[in-house]
């Protein structure tokens, strides 16, 4: 059974498991978006006594913030007891393009070409991972959501302003990956 | 305890993204190049099955396990911030391969660096609250 479990979990797991995280936060009279945790803890560590958006009774957020610590628990969970050495199946055609690019496959979830500890202590790498986090922090408030609220609460709840902020992820993401890493990498 | 349902709720939500391996930075890279289902399959299914909860919750006007009827809110419709908000933090989803919550999975994970990329999510989010009134909304 372990075993079984330390094998990736399928897409449709995957998505039930999201959508069930979904109906369980309404049930419990929230709802899953993510993203809102960054103004709250910019409103606890006091921005909201300079900037009016931060000015706000965060006490009633604390309950997404435990959704948070149990996120950073749960990939503490995978890490150390429900992993496998064997390397990720990625598609060939993804590893060919990103060889490309001078980024290499090593199997892990995520290259340690960007997150192991040279690159996040080299000035380039540092900035571009700050860069990159400011940019998701600073859209995801602009656009009133992430993925979390916008592709998942939001188009299930059929709004069309949800649908107009995915079709914006994407025009980002594909600029990103087709316009900007061969200049960035 | 109030508050355990919710971090109960989080660990589930931590072990299916690093599992299913939505919060891998070479997924994401598959994703926005069109190179496999995975991703697609997992905000699909999701969608298909929430629309399906969210109907049920409207139609039978199923309350919450406090009694109170579940409201949902409609987004306003000022399209700007969605395309605009959104093309930016698509910029940053592809470049770091992580949303907000896969930062914090991520980090759980072992991948430390992603404490920067959250330092940088929180220092974006603290500057739209400080240029908010003159962005185009």
């Amino acid at each position: 059974m372990l075993e079984l479990l330390r094998q990736p979990w399928p897409w449709y797991i995957s998505g039930f498991a999201i959508s069930l995280i979904m109906a369980m936060l309404l049930y419990f009279g929230k709802s899953f978006g993510f993203s809102s945790n960054l103004r709250t803890i910019c409103s606890i560590s006091g921005a909201g006594q300079k900037v009016k958006f931060f000015d706000f009774n965060w006490r009633k957020e604390i309950w997404n913030l435990l959704f948070l610590v149990g996120s950073v628990i749960g990939g503490y969970i995978v890490s150390q007891w429900l992993s496998t050495p064997d390397p990720m199946q990625l598609s060939a055609s993804t590893i060919n393009d990103l060889k490309g690019l001078g980024i290499h496959f090593d199997g892990g979830l995520n290259p340690s070409q960007l997150f192991g500890k040279d690159f996040a202590t080299s000035p380039k790498g540092f900035f571009i991972l700050l860069t990159g986090g400011a940019l998701v922090g600073f859209g995801s408030r602009y656009a009133g959501g992430c993925t979390s609220g916008h592709a998942i609460s939001g188009l299930s709840n059929l709004q069309v302003p949800s649908l107009v902020a995915v079709i914006g992820f994407f025009i980002g993401g594909l600029v990103m990956t087709y316009f900007l890493f061969p200049l960035i990498f | 305890m109030k508050g355990l349902k919710f971090i109960l709720t989080g660990i589930l939500f931590g072990v299916i993204m690093a599992k299913s391996e939505a919060v891998s930075w070479y997924r994401i890279q598959e994703m926005f190049r069109f190179q496999s289902f995975q991703m697609y399959g997992i905000i699909g299914t999701a969608v298909v099955l929430g629309t399906i909860f969210v109907f049920l919750i409207k139609k039978f006007n199923i309350k919450d396990f406090s009694g109170e009827p579940i409201e949902f809110k409609d987004k306003d419709k000022n399209w700007s911030r969605y395309l605009i908000g959104g093309s930016i933090f698509g910029l940053g989803w592809a470049l770091t391969g992580a949303c907000p919550g896969p930062m914090f999975v991520n980090l759980g994970y072992g991948y430390w660096p992603m404490l920067i990329v959250i330092a940088g999510a929180l220092g974006g989010t603290y500057l739209y609250g400080i240029v908010k009134t003159w962005l185009p909304h």
